[in-house]
């Protein structure tokens, strides 16, 4: 059997670098031997992915892309279609576990400093993953054809419209038609299923090979390549990916499918915010929901919106902010002036800026979901202030805290006291 | 990992826990009490009484064309059964809940299509449907001659009524103890019904247990199949745990 299996493999691998590959991405992937808790998130992420496409592939067989068509044939899945419901929560649970994984896996890039040097092609790539993410996320949201799905859409593309000169051009382009209707639905649906999945697995195939190609970073922040083994060349902090990562991989994805499990089995609408109450109402084009909210992974976004007020009556402002908010991740690697990566090793000065920032990243989420009148108004003889809704003026400070722990990132950081580094990887 | 990072996450999760509340239905118009709807899904008999309502008194406007006669099954009744009792309208067992009422007669005579039901429940709530279809009382302003609390001016007639009997929205001014006077507004039973309050109560409640059902038919083997997977997973948890400590011996 042994002999046989050899020769098999001897016969690929004169025609297909098979052993090669496992070696160089599994059995002889080198990676730091500290991971900690914040290391399961990108394994997740991947797992979240092959979901994601193998539920989806299962729903296009009976999902129909016609604004007639397509809310029924969502409850034909969920009622008609054997195992049908577990496939659709499995989705619409995955979608918003997605974001859950990848807003951890960002976090941990970020307080690790897995961005810097020389990781920041890794960096860019992933920057790239959660954009298309986000476009994959906003073109499914349409598909159930429910009222949030219609009247999100048509927020979301509005805000396109209020780019200056070519803004209604583009609006236009994007919907197929003058308002979302069943064009803006198929083309949609061709985003969500193809267009965009493709771009999304080129995108994670390179964010790997990049992360192979100069190896992991780790809770400390430093190089184990620097401390190798004079004979093997093994890096000494380093194990082989497989089999000790697979097995505690492994440990990882069962905790996250029970938590997964709970949240689909026991609360798929998770209290409205995984599946909104509204969307189990068919899009109506003349009636508009009292308060539109997108889903909760947009809803940071969604608030920075809102808190920029307009200029000229042009939303513009508050449109390019938003845009700006996602897209400012990328410049991370250059930002950051620190003499050491890791957050385990950083001052006061550093770690009060990324609280900060955790802290109007949560809080602005939440006003996102609310409307902005939840936290009543000001007394007219307050100063400045009189009159405005207190959840605007609050997310308009949290917004300023957001860009400023970018902005100011290249002064705090490299002023900041920072610790030694030691040479080799802490426990 | 440092205890520091402990610290700073279990802060994190603090601060979510803190922000983290359900999201209303869209049943928030107005800042309208909802009564809590005694319902329960694992009552056939509920059940079974709350689709004999539906299928006589709500299918007639409304459809629920997503919902299968024959799904009733599942809340332990054969298809004979169905046949025999439920489908009012020649409808085969295998069809879904369409309604008969053109859709052109009902624009006519209620201004607009009456909503289709078979996810009502999962679009409003439980608690919303059964204070609403408790709370219609007589206005005459209104062209139907009826007005609701949770729905006002709701082009939907009491179709229970019979049953129900009628009510009316009293207004009350009550002194509080400072001797500040506020408006409170009650209904009040005019003209007696069929049957009693308390049975209309248990009425409406069977109903509504019924369109809880009907809008995820699959909820019972969901919640069923979630304990089993999670069982499972606790014992992969195990194995997973101890494989990876077992692998782990030999990193120092």
């Amino acid at each position: 059997m042994g002999k046989y299996m050899t020769s098999v493999l001897g016969w690929v691998d004169q025609r297909f670098p098979l052993t090669s590959n496992l070696k160089a991405h599994l059995t002889e992937y080198y990676a730091p031997k500290n991971f900690n808790f914040w290391y399961f998130f990108g394994s997740l992420a991947l797992l979240v992915l092959v979901l994601q496409i193998l539920t989806g592939i299962f729903l296009t067989m009976n999902y129909k892309p016609d604004a007639d068509l397509a809310f029924a044939s969502v409850e034909y899945i969920m009622r008609d279609v054997s195992w049908g419901w577990l496939i659709r929560y499995m989705h619409s649970t995955g979608a918003s576990m997605f974001f859950v994984v990848v807003y951890l896996h960002m976090f941990r890039g970020l307080i690790y400093g897995s961005y810097r040097n020389p990781r920041e092609l890794i960096w860019l790539f992933g920057v790239g993953i959660f954009l298309v993410l986000m476009g994959e996320a906003f073109f499914g949201y349409l598909l159930p054809w429910g009222q949030m799905s219609y009247w999100g859409a048509q927020v979301i593309i509005n805000l396109f419209a209020s780019i200056p000169l070519i803004g209604p051009d583009v609006a236009l382009w994007l919907r197929g038609d003058y308002t979302v209707s069943d064009a803006t639905l198929n083309r949609f649906f061709a985003f969500h299923v193809i267009a965009l999945p493709l771009v999304l697995l080129g995108l994670v195939v390179a964010h790997i090979i990049a992360l192979h190609e100069v190896g992991s970073n780790n809770p400390d922040g430093v190089e184990i390549k620097k401390h190798k083994d004079p004979v093997t060349h093994i890096p000494l902090d380093g194990i082989p990916f497989h089999p000790y990562y697979t097995v505690k991989d492994i440990v990882g994805v069962t905790v996250f499918l029970m938590v997964f499990s709970a949240v689909l089995f026991f609360a798929p609408e998770m209290g409205g915010y995984f599946l909104e109450a509204n969307n189990f109402i068919p899009a109506d084009p003349l009636k508009t929901p009292a308060h539109i909210a997108p889903v909760w992974y947009f809803t940071p976004y969604y608030s920075i919106l809102r808190a920029v007020p307009p200029i000229m009556n042009s939303q513009f402002p508050g449109v390019a902010a938003m845009g700006l908010s996602v897209v400012i991740f990328a410049l991370l690697p250059w930002l950051d002036r620190s003499p050491v990566k890791s957050i385990r090793y950083r001052g006061n000065l550093y770690k009060s800026w990324l609280a900060a920032f955790v802290v109007s990243f949560i809080v602005l989420g939440y006003l996102g979901t609310k409307p902005s009148n939840v936290w009543g108004t000001f007394g007219a003889d307050v100063a400045i202030v009189g009159g405005a809704d207190v959840a605007t003026v609050v997310a308009r400070i949290f917004t300023l805290v957001y860009f400023l722990f970018f902005v100011l990132m290249p002064w705090y950081s490299s002023r900041d006291k920072t610790k030694a580094v030691p040479e080799r990887v802490t426990a | 990992m440092k205890f520091a990072e402990m610290k700073q996450l279990g802060m994190l999760c603090g601060l979510l826990l803190a922000l983290w509340q359900p999201l209303a239905g869209v049943a928030s118009e107005a800042e309208v009490h909802l009564d809590r709807a005694p319902i329960d899904a694992s009552n056939q008999a509920s059940l079974q009484r709350g689709a004999r309502v539906f299928v006589n008194y709500c299918l007639n406007c409304h459809s629920a064309a997503y919902m299968r006669y024959n799904r009733l099954v599942d809340i332990g009744l054969t298809e004979a059964q169905i046949k025999d009792n439920l489908v009012l309208t020649g409808a085969k067992v295998g069809d879904t809940m369409k309604v008969v009422m053109p859709a052109k007669d009902a624009k006519a005579w209620f201004g607009a299509q009456p909503p289709d039901l078979t996810v009502e429940a999962r679009a409003r709530g439980a608690d919303w449907l059964y204070t609403y279809l408790r709370g219609f009382y007589r206005d005459s302003a209104r062209p139907t001659g009826w007005n609701n609390t949770v729905y006002d001016k709701v082009a939907m007639p009491h179709v229970l009524w019979e049953l129900q009997g009628q009510q009316v929205l009293k207004t009350e001014l009550k002194r509080d103890a400072h001797g500040h006077e506020t408006e409170v507004k009650q209904l009040v039973l005019d003209k007696p019904g069929k049957i009693s309050p308390a049975e209309y109560d248990a009425t409406i409640a069977d109903l509504v247990n019924y369109m809880v059902f009907m809008s995820e038919p699959s909820k019972g083997k969901r919640l069923q199949l979630g304990v089993i997977v999670l069982l499972f997973l606790g014992l992969m948890f195990i194995v997973s745990y101890y494989l990876k400590k077992e692998f782990w011996k030999d990193v120092h």
